[in-house]
């Protein structure tokens, strides 16, 4: 089939299933844009490329499916860093379109010339750049398949304006062979009867959930195998929503702000089974000292995680879901209960309820979030910014499944709350979408009122407005004799007044009886809503583990 | 405890796979003592070699983030018997006839080669391994090394079998 480059890829993604796609054009990808004109694929218009990319990570998290977005060279590729960074780090699949110069014109600083593909090396799985047009369908073939198999990521593939224009003979393969990629699935049956064996022989064990878990959809079999084994379980950041966190065997989120209980109990257990999650330093705090007295079998996709942050006992390279079926298949034989840790759990999980209930004006974040919880469902999607509004929400904010929770952990990028949830809301557009935000994160991408507006994407941003940089100021009261510097943001902007000049909806709220009704309002609306909660300025995230502390020295306010 | 590795990656014959391996060295922190590059007996294959230093930890992350990347085919650590060779030009002054007719005898102990002869310089070409090529350097760092070229190291199994394709 002869075809213009731009053509084929469109052709070629919708052969991958693409629906729609989040970009800003520019003069470098103006004829791809040209063939958008014409493609049943939706294209989202963002303001800012940053959030392009964001949009198209909130809506793979949530789908489950590749988000791509598009950009124009140079600045337009840019922009994008942060957002491919983010996804890179928590192992979410886009693939990135970057336009570039003619072909021609590389290597000459050529008016907006990037190095994209240089640029983006070490944050993206892999990257490309079109060296002719017959390629094109091959190499988007091979690029959704690098994004979406084995543990996810980014892929970039930088376009030349010239390979966009020129016509080509066109073959579209049903799939492609890449030599040195072949994911790792199927699990070491060896290894897999090690671990159940060590399970089987604990005392104390533990099962540490993160984000691999929900990438592998393994949520069912995760809740069969630690039912039949008594197993309490922990999650990091990533993996909250994996495992519902109003179970019985539920001890919430460990970590610096994690769940006292859940830090309590995987510190003193004797066997951890770690699945799908890469030990951050934020999910250990100090390694020296996390789980002292524990043997670790760690069960990941990615054979470079395993003895990467802390040392592992028994490895086992392969995807969740399949591995844990097998080891259910094992264990059920011989399955063994633990009644004293199982009543030690308990207690833990009883003597550190959080607190959420205060009256207090301003408002207490802790109460927004209660009240936030209470309106939404099971299947409404909570996405977070990042800083002290992130840690409130991912600490006193339960989730019961899996693609519910959507935040920017490894990275932790301020600014990916409020695109990721225009994704998520064109990913699930029958469901509710919340943005907890705080004021400073918000502001960092908060153009985008803009294209929820003109796009409809009725989407709600809950701002825990302090007029600080909540979390550096928190660390400068505890840490830096209370110095505040450079946090102050001001009484600016008028959040209604802001909201109002996109034409999107705004409500403050000042009273903790008002909350409640504000968010279905908000909801009821059917509008982009900004949600002004004034809570008290110097309002913390308590518990905490200090910095380099380990995880059982978790301090109260 | 800390030693030298030296490691053999087939990669993908394409471009920017130099820069994808040495970022990831880079970033991680791992330091790259020497690294070789050629072609195969296979199309479309580079062999690289690379010499680091480190512990069994280290070596192992390497191995495994190597592993990561798309372009690299195959990662083998070499043992220690493995056959190990590095090249080096060395530019000598030669002030005196003495001086050329002792280098000429280091060579020849060394079964380096004489492959250029200037009026007060000469060229030795010797191969070896890091330890032997070091040796025959310092021997004649009296005289005058005014110019020195190694290749860094390169490296093979013994026996019959070839170093699979394949991760």
């Amino acid at each position: 089939m002869k075809m213009r480059g731009a053509k084929a890829m469109l052709e070629s993604l919708k052969r991958e299933g693409v629906d729609v796609m989040f970009g800003i054009p520019g003069g470098s990808v103006i004829p791809l844009y040209d063939e958008i004109y014409d493609s049943d694929i939706r294209t989202l218009l963002m303001r800012h490329e940053q959030a392009a990319a964001h949009a198209a990570d909130g809506y793979a998290r949530v789908s489950g499916d590749v988000g791509v977005c598009i950009s124009t060279s140079g600045p337009g590729a840019t922009n994008l860093v942060t957002g491919i960074a983010t996804a890179f780090l928590d192992s979410s699949p886009i693939v990135a379109f970057t336009g570039q110069v003619p072909r021609s014109m590389i290597g000459k600083d050529s008016f907006q010339e990037a190095d994209s593909v240089g640029i983006t090396m070490p944050i993206t799985k892999h990257n490309f750049q079109f060296y002719s047009v017959e390629e094109i369908p091959y190499t988007i073939k091979k690029a959704f398949k690098i994004a979406r198999s084995g543990r996810p990521g980014p892929v970039l593939i930088d376009v030349p304006k010239d390979v966009q224009e020129k016509e080509a003979d066109m073959k579209f393969p049903k799939d492609v062979d890449i030599k040195g990629y072949n994911p790792n699935v199927t699990g070491h049956p060896k290894q897999i009867k090690k671990a159940v064996d060590l399970l089987l022989s604990a005392q104390r064990p533990i099962a540490l959930v993160g984000g691999g878990v929900i990438i592998s959809g393994a949520s069912k079999e995760l809740m069969d195998f630690v039912e039949m084994l008594g197993l309490p379980v922990v999650t990091s950041l990533m993996g909250k929503g994996a495992f519902p966190e109003d179970h019985p065997l539920a001890l919430g989120m460990i970590g610096m702000h994690g769940r006292k209980a859940g830090n309590f109990a995987i510190s003193d257990a004797d066997v951890i089974i770690a699945i799908g999650c890469r030990f951050s330093d934020r999910t250990t705090g100090n390694v020296n000292c996390f789980a002292p007295e524990a043997q670790l079998i760690h069960v990941d996709i990615e054979a470079a995680e395993i003895g990467k942050n802390v040392p592992c006992h028994v490895p086992v390279v392969g995807d969740a879901k399949q591995v844990l079926k097998e080891m259910i298949k094992i264990a059920a034989v011989k399955a063994k209960k633990h009644p004293e840790w199982t009543a030690k759990v308990k207690q833990f999980k009883k003597e550190f309820q959080p607190k959420m209930d205060y009256d207090d004006v301003p408002l207490m974040p802790q109460r927004v979030i209660k009240e936030i919880m209470e309106v939404i469902s099971g299947d409404d999607i909570v996405v977070t910014e990042v800083g002290q509004c992130q840690m409130w929400a991912a600490h006193f904010l339960s989730r019961t499944k899996s693609r519910t929770f959507i935040s920017s952990g490894g990275l932790g990028t301020m600014g990916f709350g409020f695109p990721a949830a225009i994704g998520a809301k064109i990913a699930k557009p029958e469901r509710n979408v919340i943005d907890i935000a705080g004021d400073g994160s918000f502001m960092m991408n908060c153009q985008e009122l803009a294209t929820t507006v003109v796009e409809d994407v009725p989407v709600v941003v809950a701002v825990m407005n302090n007029h600080y940089l909540g979390m550096v100021r928190q660390w400068q009261e505890l840490f830096f004799d209370r110095r505040y510097s450079g946090v102050d943001l001001g009484e600016v902007p008028d959040y209604l007044k802001l909201a109002d000049a996109f034409g999107a909806n705004g409500i403050r709220v000042e009273k903790p009886g008002d909350i409640r009704e504000a968010v279905k309002e908000a909801f009821d609306s059917g509008r982009p809503t900004v949600i002004d909660f004034v809570v008290k300025r110097e309002s913390n995230i308590f518990p905490m583990v200090p910095p380099g502390g380990c995880l059982k020295d978790i301090i109260e306010g | 405890m800390e030693r030298e590795h030296v490691l053999v990656a087939l990669v993908e014959d394409e471009p920017g796979v130099m820069q994808r391996i040495s970022g990831m060295f880079t970033r991680r922190h791992f330091n790259i003592d020497t690294i070789s590059v050629g072609h195969t007996e296979k199309e479309g294959l580079s062999r690289m070699t690379i010499t680091f230093w480190g512990d069994d930890k280290k070596a192992e992350q390497i191995i495994k983030q190597l592993n990561k990347i798309i372009e690299v085919v195959k990662v083998t650590i070499m043992e220690s018997d493995s056959i190990q060779r590095e090249l080096a030009l060395i530019k000598i002054s030669t002030p005196d006839e003495n001086a050329r007719r002792e280098i000429v005898q280091y060579a020849n102990i060394f079964r380096a080669k004489i492959v250029d002869v200037g009026k007060d310089s000469m060229i030795v070409e010797v191969t070896g391994n890091s330890g032997k090529v070091d040796a025959f350097v310092k021997l004649v760092n009296p005289f005058g090394v005014k110019e020195l070229a190694i290749t860094g190291v390169t490296a093979m199994s013994r026996g019959s079998k070839p170093q699979e394709n394949g991760k």
